[in-house]
């Protein structure tokens, strides 16, 4: 596809690796046992799993009263964490789908995380607003079905019917992209290992791959073609998720700003949690030639733009809401900032507008122990942002009468524990089943910046041994090209 | 029917590159070559034209999009019309987010769809691989040998040319 290269290009996989070294590097974590790190780790994310899906339970079985919401603050800390996670989601496409149309050639190397990430971070997302509806067990209820109530179809008019349609797309297309990606890659890993349960899981889910370039040249045309059509869907989830505000008259979220505010806000917290990711894992996995500083260079660059966005937004907000002389306006964003939530105001500013702004130094970015707080820090205060929006619009609203505040319980601080093991459970298991770094696609750039692409005929390289000279037996040599 | 094919198996991107272009530039047929991931230049050296996939996809998605939003106008309009608000029964703008979703939805499924049915993939399937090595970092180019005036060394020298590590000829059974 991309057959251009820029002029001075730099190595994007660092070692000079060739094809079989990428094969070892990267299903060698595959095969060994797990380390005492990662069964650390496990344990830990499991334990919050639990922690979590027992708060779940005990909210279901008694009712929503076990929250801290009342009535004038209807919407805390599940919708926060509803947001926070689908907004993480969206880096991993923003790295699939956005950078490979733009070709993007250092996606390769944390495509495949990337798309893991969002995938988890989707199901996170997608448990709060289930379980915030009280009668969970109607969840289906969104979806038009014939019923034997009318029957009564879904409000289309209403944006948590879009929500619910939304995320349903995003969530099928992304984990379509993700397992497209992945076929060749698990078809290397059947070919490699011999038996146990990661070459039976490859034998069946890599449908019987074999390398015919018939079947990549159609396959990168299936590729390109979800890539364009990732591209759109995750703009248009959030501008959707956004809707869900900005379609209300509460003063704080009736604002056009919000759908180009929220994707922007949802890039700079998923690239944020890309790296968190990255770092720890190319570290445990010993993945430092293929995740170089370059790569963590250029994202943290795309930390500082996003983050650039996100703080025109805040001004811009402000601004508008001081200019408009509307009073509820302008008391909602006073309030925001110097009422009684004022602290969270500052974490939200102080994380995603001051912290990220040390990025603009080398030095900061090639330091990875600078790199990994800044990242952790901006998830805080994107966390944070979702329940400054949320909470500061409600908790004072038109009447004073009906002004309250809000605390958390301990079930929904239970509950944002939870989703933070299930998304770390499944991506340490996905770390321990699949193909962490796209092999195929790295394969593909091991080029790029080390020497100039020859066409002339290649001298053979070595004597190939007598082991690969075998036929590989009957039925692959026989029936080897239907 | 079976037929003997030739196949040449190279380390080198470079190498299949250039004897897939010299191959077809002698009249020599290219069945197939194998690939652990896609090599650039490939497709328009073994002259295979643009996928079709994407006519799939387009009218996947027109025809999702069609349907979803006369869905959404026969429930909302026909079916059980039902005063939202006071907002009118052809509330357009409103239904095009839901259009819009499920236009992709049924765009990327069935181009992925398509995909499998015409690559023959499927869950379990066994994988008839030409030569081990091709998922990992092996390259296979597989020529037909058409007829009686296939030249076998002539072709064999070809390839040997180019780097090939090995190059024998096979029977292929064809249904």
């Amino acid at each position: 596809m991309a057959d251009f290269v820029l002029p001075a290009q730099k190595p994007l996989i660092l070692g000079h690796k060739t094809a079989a070294d990428v094969t070892r590097d990267i299903c060698h974590s595959l095969e060994g046992r797990p380390t005492p790190l990662w069964w650390g780790g496990f344990l830990c994310a499991l334990s919050l799993l639990l922690l979590g899906a027992t708060a779940v339970t005990y909210e279901i079985a008694t009712g929503i009263g076990t929250w801290g919401v009342n009535r004038t603050v209807g919407w805390a800390v599940g919708i926060t964490c509803f947001v926070f996670w689908i907004g993480i989601g969206h880096a991993g496409t923003l790295i699939s789908a956005i950078l490979f149309l733009l070709r993007q050639r250092w996606r390769t190397s944390v495509n495949r995380s990337a798309e893991a990430m969002t995938i988890f971070a989707v199901m996170c997302a997608g448990v709060f607003p289930v379980i915030h509806l009280g009668r969970p067990w109607m969840a289906y209820w969104l979806f038009p079905y014939p019923n034997t109530r009318g029957p009564l179809w879904v409000n289309y008019r209403s944006p948590l019917v879009w929500d619910a349609f939304a995320i349903g797309a995003y969530f099928t297309i992304s984990l379509v992209f993700w397992y497209l990606g992945l076929i060749p890659d698990l078809a290397t890993v059947r070919d490699r290992l011999c038996s146990g349960f990661r070459h039976k899981l490859a034998s069946v889910m890599s449908l019987g791959w074999n390398g015919s370039f018939r079947t990549w040249h159609r396959y990168e045309s299936v590729y390109l073609m979800l890539a364009g059509l990732a591209t759109p869907l995750v703009l248009s989830v959030h501008t959707i998720v956004s809707w869900d505000f900005a379609t209300g008259i509460i003063p704080g979220w009736h604002a056009t700003i919000f759908p180009p505010y929220f994707v922007a806000g949802a890039i700079f917290s998923g690239v944020a949690m890309v790296l968190t990711l990255v770092l720890v894992a190319r570290k445990t996995m010993r993945l430092e030639d293929y995740i170089t500083l370059r790569h963590i260079d250029v994202m943290c660059k795309l930390l500082l733009l996003t983050s650039g966005i996100v703080a025109i937004a805040y001004a811009t907000e402000f601004f508008t809401a001081l200019y408009s002389t509307g009073h509820f306006e302008e008391f909602a964003f006073l309030n925001r900032a110097f009422g009684p939530f004022g602290w969270a105001y500052a974490i939200m500013v102080g994380c995603n507008v001051l912290v990220p702004q040390l990025l603009w130094f080398r030095k900061v970015r090639s330091n990875l122990w600078m790199v990994f707080p800044i990242s952790i820090l901006i998830n805080v205060g994107m966390w944070f942002e979702r329940f400054v929006i949320i909470v500061t619009s409600l908790h004072r609203d038109f009447l004073p009468s009906s002004w309250t505040s809000y605390r958390p319980t301990p079930i929904e601080l239970s509950m944002l524990l939870g989703s933070f093991g299930l998304f770390f459970t499944l991506f340490l298991l996905f770390c321990r089943l699949l193909p962490v770094v796209a092999m195929a696609e790295v394969k593909g750039v091991l080029h790029v910046g080390h020497e100039p692409k020859t066409e002339t005929p290649a001298a053979p390289p070595f004597l190939p041994s007598i082991e690969e000279l075998e036929p590989v037996g009957a039925e692959v040599g026989q029936g080897g090209l239907e | 029917m079976s037929r003997r094919v030739l196949v040449g198996v190279f380390a080198e991107e470079a190498g299949l590159l250039g004897v897939t272009r010299a191959a077809r530039a002698q009249g020599l047929k290219v069945i197939d070559a194998y690939t652990p991931y896609p090599v650039h230049g490939l497709d328009s050296a073994m002259g295979l034209r643009p996928s079709r996939l994407p006519w799939v996809c387009f009218f996947a998605a027109i025809t999702g999009a069609a349907l979803k939003l006369w869905f959404e106008f026969w429930t909302t309009m026909v079916d059980w019309p039902l005063n939202v608000g006071g907002k009118p029964w052809n509330s357009l703008p409103a239904f095009v987010p839901v259009t819009f979703e499920v236009m992709v939805l049924s765009a990327g499924l069935t181009t992925v769809f398509a995909f499998l049915v015409l690559a023959r993939l499927w869950p379990n399937k066994r994988p008839a691989l030409v030569f081990r090595g091709i998922t990992d970092d092996r390259f296979v180019l597989v020529l037909e040998e058409s007829n009686a005036q296939f030249d076998l060394d002539r072709v064999r020298r070809l390839l040997e040319k180019f780097g090939a590590m090995k190059v024998e000829e096979r029977l292929v059974e064809e249904a």
